[in-house]
């Protein structure tokens, strides 16, 4: 029998019962849509990493205190990063081509009426070529001139939020009731990671937040950047032995934690894997599940459909015959599903993109793969009922009630 | 009889049956010919071995022992992919209950043996489908469904069924066993004609005056044949006028 005949003799049954149908795709139709979205939603976030990446900086390296862990609790920190071995990183150091503290303030940046709940950074001039940013109008304050000054470079988020269209260089920002004179705008990055904008700044001179906002000498973090790739781990080393002999350092343990951006960029980045191939799972058991109900509906169809069977064979239907029917039936079911849940997929992945604002790709691959999967799905769960039909024995068939 | 060779001839024919740790023996060795253009009714009451013997014959089953050859062909050691061909080339099926697929026109269920033949064009089919409806004398059902038809025309549509795949054989199973007398002469008259075409009929019932309307009668009693004559073939379509019209209602 030629396909194009099964074909119509396949959708002609399912036309028969069109609520069973219905409900069958409609397995499909979830489960394919499931994993529409949650592969998109791996794909949209595996992209944003890497985005993320070129946002981060190039080759940036970040030191950090080394938080004891006991049980679980995180515990004071041993040692704690200063001014001194900013400086002597900056001057010691080979394989660096920049190197800034970073302290942070939490709090509003007022003008006038409005305000804006962004963090206020604490950064030397170098944190710009090692994160990446650029200016886009006035100038950089400068690590000597500058030292303590209350000026500040904003980024075009915080333009938007303060300043509504007008030009910010020269105007005040309070912030925490003190006065930031904005010196500089910054050019926008856009938001690449998870929901942490880039131009959501306020970059000020370090010690300008060490002795007027939080009078500590404490720094939280030093950014500094490798003279090139490849040179991640020899600055890594470098910079640590710095740390240590200004300290003295004896024990076996490192006195602070060195992140490299390869090194954050794969523990992100296995994270989100993870939980995509977990998420994808999930979405491709309800498949399985979708699979189960074809199973259960071909069964049904085929016990139902006894007599029919044995008329076809009593009149020259082989096995086979039989058994291509009942496939092109689940197939056509499976195949149903898998274009409304493949279209249905790519709606939800739009909907949570724009609603939500989460980062979704649809691949096309994804698509191909899930048709596939779809096709597959049909032939390995109507299998077991065709065959079931294609034996029947055909004088046990004409007889039966 | 004809001095042709015969068109199907089973030679001592038997069919066992387990059931559980008995053996039931439907057919007991069993012999007769058919020759090509002979309408031929197997007769027997229930448990005699027709329907056994009709499955066979049907090669729908195979016998425990004996031969069966149809058409030249012997069906005994054919595999089911061979057996399903003979029955979609060489024979016809009528059955009592019509067996037709429901929702289904009545020229689409006349096609349906072809669709299993892959040389038939789908044009070829329809046509020969049609003509096989014409024969029937239901050229003006062409398109209506089984249940917009009465038990008779679902029955002659089951016939052109049988014919449209131009069989060595058409094998009748009870095939008035659910009509009034008066449809079933009418069936009868259809199969006459079919005979005088020179159709080979062989037509199982357990009803004596059925058998009446054909030329020969084969009886089986207990898997075996008692009786196997050949006699006058009465006029289906002179009994048919000889019926006491049916009862007018207002």
């Amino acid at each position: 029998m030629n396909p194009l005949t099964l074909a119509k003799i396949a959708l002609r049954a399912l036309m028969r019962n069109r609520m069973r149908t219905f409900l069958s795709v409609l397995g499909i139709v979830i489960g394919v849509a499931a994993v529409i979205t949650m592969v998109a939603m791996g794909e949209g976030s595996r992209q944003s990493i890497k985005e993320q990446m070129t946002s981060m900086g190039t080759n940036a390296i970040i030191v950090m205190p080394n938080w004891n862990r006991r049980g679980g609790v995180q515990a004071e920190s041993s040692e704690m990063l200063e001014e001194k071995d900013v400086i002597a990183i900056r001057e010691n150091a080979t394989y660096i081509n920049g190197v800034s503290p970073m302290i942070t303030v939490n709090g509003q940046a007022i003008v006038g009426n409005n305000n804006s709940p962004t963090t206020l950074s604490g950064i030397s001039a170098d944190y710009l070529k090692i994160r990446n940013y650029e200016i886009e109008d006035g100038v950089m304050f400068d690590d000597a001139a500058d030292r303590m000054a209350k000026v500040c470079v904003i980024g075009q988020t915080v333009v938007k939020n303060l300043f509504a269209g007008e030009n910010p260089i020269g105007k005040t920002i309070r912030y925490k009731s003190i006065p930031l004179k904005v010196i500089g705008t910054l050019k926008s990055k856009g938001s690449g990671d998870f929901g942490q904008d880039n131009d959501d700044v306020i970059f000020t001179p370090y010690q300008t937040v060490m002795r007027r906002f939080s009078a500590t000498t404490n720094i939280r973090q030093i950014y500094a950047n490798s003279i090139g790739e490849g040179y991640a781990q020899k600055a890594t080393e470098e910079i640590m032995g710095i740390l240590k002999e200004r300290r003295n350092w004896t024990k076996p343990t490192d006195p602070f934690r060195v992140f490299t951006q390869e090194e954050m960029i794969t523990m992100v980045t296995s994270t989100s894997d993870m939980l995509a191939l977990v998420l994808t799972v999930i979405a491709g058991i309800s498949l399985f599940v979708g699979g189960i109900g074809i199973m259960n509906i071909m069964y049904v169809s085929v016990t139902e459909r006894t007599k029919e069977i044995g008329l076809r064979m009593a009149i020259g239907a082989r096995g086979r015959d039989i058994l291509m029917q009942f496939l092109f039936e689940s197939v056509t079911i499976s195949l149903m599903g898998g274009v409304i849940g493949i279209l249905l997929g790519v709606a939800a992945s739009q909907i949570v993109k724009t609603v939500m604002g989460w980062p979704m790709i649809v691949s096309f691959t994804s698509v191909i793969i899930s048709f596939a999967v779809c096709f597959a799905t049909g032939v390995f769960f109507g299998w077991y009922p065709a065959r079931k039909a294609s034996r029947l024995d055909p004088i046990e068939a004409l007889r039966y009630e | 009889m004809s001095n042709d060779l015969p068109i199907l001839s089973i030679e001592n024919l038997r069919r066992d049956f387990k059931m559980g740790s008995e053996t039931v023996h439907a057919l007991r060795g069993v012999s007769f010919d058919i020759f090509p253009g002979q309408f031929v009714t197997i007769m027997g009451t229930s448990g005699s071995g027709k329907s056994t013997m009709l499955n066979i014959l049907g090669c729908m089953d195979k016998p425990t022992s004996g031969h069966y050859i149809l058409d030249g062909e012997h069906t005994e050691r054919l595999s089911r992919d061979a057996l399903a061909r003979i029955r979609g080339k060489k024979i016809g099926f009528v059955f009592q209950n019509y067996n037709l697929l429901n929702r289904t026109t009545a020229v689409e269920n006349v096609e349906l043996p072809l669709l299993y033949n892959s040389r038939v064009s789908s044009a070829e089919r329809r046509r020969r489908a049609l003509e096989a409806l014409d024969m029937v004398g239901l050229s003006d059902r062409v398109n209506h469904l089984p249940n917009q038809m009465s038990g008779g025309q679902q029955q002659r549509v089951a016939i052109a069924r049988a014919l449209v795949n131009d069989p060595v054989i058409i094998l009748a199973d009870e095939a008035t066993g659910n009509l009034d007398t008066r449809t079933s002469y009418e069936i009868m008259m259809i199969f006459q004609e079919l005979h005088r075409q020179g159709k080979t009929i062989a037509f199982v019932t357990h009803e004596p005056d059925i058998a009446t309307f054909s030329e020969r009668t084969i009886t089986l009693r207990d898997g075996l044949v008692k009786k196997d004559e050949t006699h006058e073939m009465q006029d289906a379509k002179a009994a048919f006028d000889a019926l006491p019209p049916p009862e007018e209602f207002e």
